[in-house]
């Protein structure tokens, strides 16, 4: 069973729907004994890191997300539930984040050139570096669609792919069994089935 | 790089597809569902429901259909029509639709656009422009394009991006339906004016003239057309090939 963390932040329809589609298990939860259970955790979430970041600590589920991936539980951070991964974001301030990924979440603006628009919502096609388990039946130049203003950087190692949008931007990262999508596999056609897949179908330690 | 998009919009009412529809190998033409998944297989990069019923009956037919279609498509959904209340987008959104597209509802309140912008934010805010020239200018026209506003609409659409809008339809009146293009000149000066991604719409009626498009004005993000893909008459699979030989970037 795979718990998708609801705390308030988006729309999980799409992302049940293509769970479904796919044939895996998930069930939308804000339950800590709920989520518990599960042995794979995905964090979704659309709007503004501060305001995710409250309500994730507000139920206490920032400590639990830290402590079910400290154990080995495969994580998926889609979207801005990639950004919460990281170590600290500079959306509207400044503020911690999970802390599971090297890096810091940064805005678009100023980083790209000024002709291009923002937010860089899409089709974009991915860059693989590494060799993240998640991304491993995709190919260099497949599409991903991307609705973000801000982005990741200084990911050293944990980088798995980018994309290009005037400068080379994170597309994807992993750390361990956490791994995050900026992109939203969820509205990326067959790529994004395959990406889901790959991330059901991984072994789990236990 | 990005990618331009090419998005066929579907008109639905009492649950079926309404603009004739003609196509071989499928089922059931006017099916919704059948149709949204025939155009994602298709290549389609998002597609666009737009709800013309106007009883209540038929809107919960609607929303019914459109948590079916959700529910087997993987890419980008927009929905249009009878969007009038922050309640409307909540309905809608429930069923799985991405975005949004206000058009008469954003006329009669135009702080519709930053509520709704302010609680799902301006990627979910699509604002569609009915736009005809009136004694060589661009007016706005409400209700399917039936009622002169008289306003200004590229001074219209700043102020909706403005509000919060993140991505702007621009239905050209004059070249819809005629099947002789896009409307090159008005697109020109709403990109001019906004810097949020713009969709043109009204006047496809072959493949050139989305390779025209493109290549005339690079900052157009997205063409849009409902007919000549429902009449085969532009194969989105064959639209993608000729745009990528003509060195336009598209998802193949």
């Amino acid at each position: 069973m795979i718990a998708i963390i609801d705390y308030g932040v988006g729309n999980l329809f799409s992302l049940s729907s293509s769970l479904r589609m796919i044939g895996a298990d998930a069930v939308i939860t804000g339950d800590p004994e709920v989520i518990k259970g599960c042995e794979r955790l995905i964090l979704p979430g659309v709007g503004a890191f501060g305001d995710a970041m409250e309500k994730l600590k507000a139920d206490g589920l920032d400590r639990l997300i830290k402590e079910e991936a400290a154990g080995g539980k495969p994580l998926l951070g889609i979207c801005l539930g990639m950004q919460l991964l990281f170590e600290k974001s500079y959306e509207f301030g400044e503020h911690e984040g999970l802390g599971l990924i090297k890096g810091s979440v940064v805005p678009l603006e100023g980083r790209i050139p000024k002709d291009l628009k923002i937010p860089h919502i899409g089709w974009n096609s991915l860059k693989l570096y590494g060799s993240c388990p998640i991304l491993k039946n995709i190919k260099n130049g497949d599409f991903v669609y991307f609705v973000h203003s801000f982005f990741a950087e200084g990911c050293g190692d944990s980088l798995a792919a980018t994309t290009e949008y005037g400068t080379e931007i994170c597309a994807a990262a992993s750390n361990g069994n956490v791994y995050g999508c900026q992109f939203h596999p969820e509205k990326s056609g067959e790529t994004g089935l395959v990406i889901l897949r790959a991330f059901c179908s991984m072994e789990v330690s236990k | 790089m990005i990618t331009k998009r090419i998005i066929p919009c579907l008109d639905v009412k009492d649950g079926r597809v309404v603009k004739g529809v003609n196509f071989k190998g499928l089922g059931d033409v006017s099916s919704p569902v059948e149709l949204g998944k025939y155009y994602s297989d298709c290549g389609a990069d998002e597609l666009v429901f737009y709800d013309i019923t106007a009883s209540s009956d038929g809107r919960k037919l609607f929303t019914d259909i459109l948590c079916e279609v959700a529910r087997t498509i993987f890419i980008p959904l927009t929905v249009g029509g009878g969007i009038n209340t922050v309640e409307d987008f909540d309905r809608v959104l429930k069923c799985g639709a991405d975005k949004v597209s206000v058009n008469s509802g954003a006329i009669k309140n135009p702080a519709l656009i930053s509520a709704a912008a302010e609680k799902y934010g301006s990627q979910c805010v699509v604002i569609s422009a009915d736009i005809k020239r009136v004694g060589g200018e661009f007016r706005v026209f409400a209700r399917g394009g039936r009622d002169d506003t008289e306003m200004e609409a590229i001074s219209w659409i700043k102020r909706c991006v403005g509000l919060g809008a993140g991505e702007v339809v621009v239905n050209s009146i004059d070249t819809d339906g005629v099947k002789g293009g896009f409307d090159l000149e008005m697109l020109k000066a709403v990109c001019d004016a906004v810097n949020v991604p713009v969709i043109a719409s009204g006047g496809a009626g072959k493949a050139e003239d989305f390779v025209t498009l493109f290549n005339e004005l690079p900052q157009v993000d997205a063409g849009l057309a409902a007919s000549v893909f429902h009449f085969g008459e532009v194969k989105i699979k064959e639209l993608k090939m000729l745009l990528k030989d003509n060195g336009i970037n598209v998802r193949l």
